[in-house]
């Protein structure tokens, strides 16, 4: 079964290609192709699982062979699957989930002329993102990376026609590329100093790397992570991404894209031990993002805006679990997938709202839904006790771990990381507590359409109203294993055994503080998040209109002014040196050629003037040329 | 004694046949104008087949001759000819080329 | 011929005459206004040339140089200057801007190059051909043509008889109408006459006048009642203005013209006024085409 692992990322490959390839004529089923090709995938990869679960633990790397690929002189690249428990679980996650969220879609595109389309890229989202999962070497890991930045793509701008989503989507895929060259850069660096890009050959002379080198491969690993998984500096473009449909932002969120930085990073495992500086730079990067993800998702009043902060700062956590080297990889993972779970269970949720309240995603005009979404209200509670670490829901297991994690080390760093790992754990529970509350509890903002209120009154009408099972289903399904899925996984020694082959087996060491006060300082402030969100938003009544709010909250309303600050640093200068490009091309490059050809026109033009059409002027020319060589013969033989 | 005076004579003779045929418009006495450095020529190869002291100079010059027969005969049929077409036989009319 | 033959001083003074004469001769090449003074003038180089062959030791040359040059090639230019219109003058308006002041400078620098070459050469005493012309010239050069240089003679007979074709062809005219022979031509008159164009004259044209004092063909003749008849003078001395008035003749065809003639007293019988006279008559051909 193993060697037909191929299957997973065929099937929904061939799927969108049909899909593509038929045009209308597949409108009418398209779709039901696009989730069975989703969950047959989801079937060959549980299969091949299975059959890995059945090796023992020294045997369950696989490399499967496919073909040669760029056999070019030195550089002698084959394509092939490896296919061991850290791709296993990433290929769980993903055809799992996106196989809900494939589900989810048939329900919420129901009205879209281009449904059909739309799964074809859901498809082709799905297998980018398992080649990139699957992929034996960075090679193809880059085939796949690309493939997510296409797929990305054609979904956040799935309706470009709206200028702004268009926009949107060419935001992502710009700063994507920007990730895409260190990544780019890594490879011929691997390449000049290892003479190989496939994992296994780099993880065997990788530690024969000097440090500056390793570290070198290391920032630009992490600056190709930094850009798919959104973390600082490359943040900037996640909440735009927003503007796909809600589907794919759960997948982009949850399931694929956003965790492929993360999978990177443990993935070049041995390249990171090998640099240490640029592990610390990892943390750093991890520990900040995580801030500025909850700081940005506490200020939006927009419901998926506020989610794709919440996205920042929880893969901020997993980042800087995996900055922390092999002790916190299995962490890393163990939060993605917990947090694959929860936060598509959030973001379906969230489109279920969006669906019943008119496609509106501002969360003062929402409130008091509970009552007309009762389903929809029990899963994002799960789904909200679970991102905010209540025991026993997912994100306790996972994100507390990471916690701890943080608070091991020597000198500043595990002070700085924990702390900012404990802030962050409290400010996750305030926004997604605000969220919580604004969203189902307090007053109703909106006015039923049948009332009959006057005109004046401020508030939207809207008629809200449970989303259909096809719906509701995926996120009932997702909704428990947000509340079950930490359990599970840490039974025994769970997920961190099961990876323990690809992150090697580490001994937990002792975390500065004791493991129970962090415990018990984490819930503490998690509880004090969401009491202080209670005050504000469940117990109070939140205005319609934003009110001015503190610096801070504009800032983060703002995203940090990181669009600004990109504009003045990139796009600017960009601008600037385009146009003396395009200056020195007309003036010089141009300039150079047609002024070549104005000379041989202008030449031409005075010599013309010698073919008169005189038989007489031609002897003249003759006898010219004949006094002239005479005359050089004979004052040559002088 | 050298026999220099019979070249710059035959240097003379086939300047003014040059100029002949860079002045004059009509044909035929531009043609004339080639005939006389043909001879111009001719005076100079028997000159040096006599400083030489063999007959190849006269031998050339007796080829020469015959070559000019040969090209006088064609060349007159063209100006026979262009006359008839166009009535006239100055070099310049036929420039159509120009255009 | 003698050792001193080469260069001797007899030799010098028939050089001394003829190369100046010759030159004189080629300038005419250059400003005769006439083509028929300028190829008079390249005769008479062509025939110091001869001159001068014979001189250098080379009758055989000479010879050719008369008989090739002077009786044929100068010869077929005189005839098909006669063909093209003798007295085509040259104009002497230069059309091409500046041509004659590059002329005069190449002329110049030819000059120049060709002294500077022949004054710096080392030009040895020469040989003489009196070993070459042993037996005699004509059988040396013979000796040359038919020996070492055969095949070029065979390419240059070729070449002759490719140049005879070739002004075959280029002169060739192909007639385009049947020829007009006399029963066409009174025909095409009738019907010219029948349409009222051309002379209006069906019958021969009459004779020009032929008188005892004036027999010319450029008095026009006298009809009966003596007043002259324009068409019996040749056409192209009508044009050319060459025509007589019986006026110009004497006295006597004047008074006839002007109807007061009075029979002379002893005189010789007066010429008959006959006009249809056919010792003077003319072709019908020449007639209708007045």
């Amino acid at each position: 079964m193993i060697d037909l692992a191929w299957l997973v990322v065929a099937i929904p490959l061939a799927s969108s290609a049909l899909l593509l390839l038929l045009g209308r004529r597949s409108d009418a089923w398209g779709h039901l192709l696009a989730t069975l090709a989703a969950v047959a995938s989801f079937v060959v990869g549980l299969l091949v699982v299975l059959e890995v679960l059945g090796q023992s633990p020294e045997e369950r790397i696989n490399d499967v062979h496919l073909f040669s690929w760029i056999p070019a002189g030195e550089l002698s690249i084959d394509a092939g699957l490896r296919v061991d428990p850290l791709s296993l679980t990433f290929v769980m996650l993903i055809t799992f989930v996106g196989s809900l969220i494939h589900v989810y879609s048939i329900g919420y595109m129901t009205h879209d002329p281009a449904r059909r389309r739309f799964f074809a890229y859901l498809n082709l989202f799905v297998a980018a993102m398992l080649v990139l999962v699957l992929a034996d070497s960075y090679a193809l890991l880059f085939v796949g990376w690309e493939g997510v930045g296409l797929a990305s793509y054609l979904l956040i701008g799935f309706w470009n026609h709206n200028t702004d989503y268009a926009v949107a989507a060419k935001k992502a895929f710009v700063m994507n590329r920007v990730g895409d060259m260190g990544l780019i850069v890594a490879m011929g660096l691997m390449f000049a100093s290892l003479g190989t890009v496939s994992f296994s050959g780099v993880d065997a002379a990788a530690s024969g790397l000097s440090t500056p080198m390793a570290t070198a491969i290391g920032l630009l690993l992490l600056l190709g992570a930094c850009g798919k998984s959104a973390q600082f500096p490359l943040q900037a473009w996640l909440g735009d991404a927003m503007a796909g449909p809600t589907p794919v932002s759960a997948l982009i969120h949850a399931a694929t894209m956003v965790t492929a930085g993360v999978y990177l990073i443990v993935r070049a495992d041995s390249i990171f031990s090998a640099a240490p500086t640029a592990q610390l730079v990892t943390a750093c990067v991890g520990a900040f993002t995580l801030l500025l993800g909850a700081a940005i998702a506490c200020g939006k009043d927009d419901i998926k805006k506020s989610l794709a902060g919440s996205t920042m700062s929880q893969i901020g956590y997993m980042v800087l679990a995996a900055g922390l080297g092999p002790i916190g990889y299995a962490y890393a993972i163990f939060h993605l997938v917990t947090h694959g779970f929860f936060k598509a269970g959030l973001f379906l949720g969230a489109g279920s709202v969006m669906h019943a309240n008119g496609d509106s995603t501002d969360m003062r005009t929402y409130g008091g839904l509970r009552k007309v979404m009762l389903v929809t209200w029990a899963t994002f509670a799960v789904c909200w006790l679970a991102i905010i670490g209540v025991p026993p829901f997912a994100g306790f297991y996972s994100k507390d771990k990471i916690i701890e994690t943080a608070f091991v080390g020597e000198g500043w760093q595990p002070w700085v990381f924990g702390g900012a790992a404990l802030v962050g754990a409290a400010v996750t529970a305030f926004y997604m507590s605000r969220m919580f509350f604004m969203t189902f509890h307090g007053k109703a903002r909106w006015v039923d359409e049948a009332s009959k209120l006057g005109a004046d009154d401020p508030r939207p009408r809207r008629h809200p109203h449970e989303s259909p099972l096809v719906m509701t289903l995926p996120v009932v399904v997702l909704a428990i294993g947000a509340v079950s899925l930490g359990f599970l996984l840490s039974l025994g020694d769970g997920i961190t055994g099961w990876l323990e082959p690809v992150t090697g087996h580490v001994d937990h060491p002792e975390p500065v503080l004791p493991v129970p006060v962090i415990l018990t300082a984490t819930l503490v402030l998690v509880a004090a998040g969401v009491a202080l969100a209670w005050r504000q938003y469940g117990m109070n009544t939140v205005p319609l209109t934003a009110p001015a709010g503190s610096p801070l909250t504009r800032a983060a309303r703002r995203d940090f002014f990181a669009d600004d600050v990109n504009e003045a640093l990139a796009m600017r200068p960009g601008q600037h040196l385009t146009r003396t490009l395009v200056y020195a091309d007309t003036a010089v490059v141009d300039g150079a050629v047609t002024g070549a050809a104005a000379g041989t026109v202008a030449s031409g033009r005075v010599l013309r003037k010698l073919q008169n059409g005189y038989v007489r002027s031609y002897a003249a020319m003759i006898l010219a040329g004949v006094v002239i060589a005479g005359a050089v013969l004979h004052l040559v033989r002088l | 004694m050298s026999l220099m005076h019979y070249l710059v004579l035959s240097g003379i003779l086939f300047t003014i046949g040059a100029v002949t045929v860079l002045v004059r418009r009509n044909a035929i006495l531009a043609f004339m104008g080639v005939e006389l450095m043909l001879n111009s020529c001719n005076l100079a190869l028997v000159a040096f087949s006599r400083v030489h002291g063999t007959l190849t100079g006269q031998v050339m010059a007796f080829y020469v001759m015959v070559v000019a027969a040969a090209e006088v005969v064609v060349g007159l049929a063209i100006i026979v000819s262009i006359y008839r077409a166009r009535r006239t036989v100055s070099v310049d009319e036929p420039s159509l080329l120009r255009n | 011929m003698t050792e001193s033959a080469v260069g001797s001083g007899g030799e010098l003074v028939l050089f001394c005459i003829i190369g100046p004469l010759m030159v004189v001769a080629a300038l005419a090449l250059l400003f005769a206004r006439k083509p028929v003074h300028a190829a008079v003038g390249l005769i008479f180089v062509m025939i110091g040339m001869a001159f001068l062959y014979t001189a250098l030791e080379a009758p055989f040359l000479g010879v050719a140089q008369v008989v090739v040059y002077t009786g044929a090639i100068m010869i077929l230019f005189v005839f098909v200057l006669m063909l093209v219109g003798v007295d085509a003058a040259d104009s002497v308006a230069e059309t091409i801007r500046g041509q004659r002041w590059i002329a005069v400078a190449l002329g110049a620098g030819l000059v120049a190059v060709l002294a500077g070459v022949v004054l710096t050469a080392n030009l040895p005493p020469a040989v003489g051909l009196e070993e070459a012309n042993a037996m005699t010239n004509p059988v040396g050069v013979a000796y040359e043509i038919f020996g070492s240089t055969v095949f070029a003679l065979e390419l240059v007979g070729v070449l002759l008889i490719t140049a005879a074709l070739g002004a075959i062809t280029l002169t060739h005219k192909e007639r385009l109408s049947a020829i007009r022979d006399q029963r066409a031509t009174v025909r095409l008159r009738q019907r010219a006459y029948a349409r009222g164009e051309g002379s209006q004259v069906l019958t021969p044209a009459p004779a020009p006048g032929v008188y005892a004092l004036h027999n010319a063909a450029d008095v026009p003749a006298l009809d009966p009642e003596g007043n002259p008849i324009d068409i019996s003078v040749p056409r192209v001395l009508r044009i050319r203005g060459q025509e007589l008035a019986p006026a110009d003749v004497d006295g006597h065809v004047a008074s006839i013209a002007s109807g007061t003639f009075v029979q002379p007293v002893a005189s010789p019988p007066a010429p008959s006024p006959d006009t249809s006279d056919p010792a003077a008559g003319r072709t019908d051909e020449e007639g209708g085409e007045r």
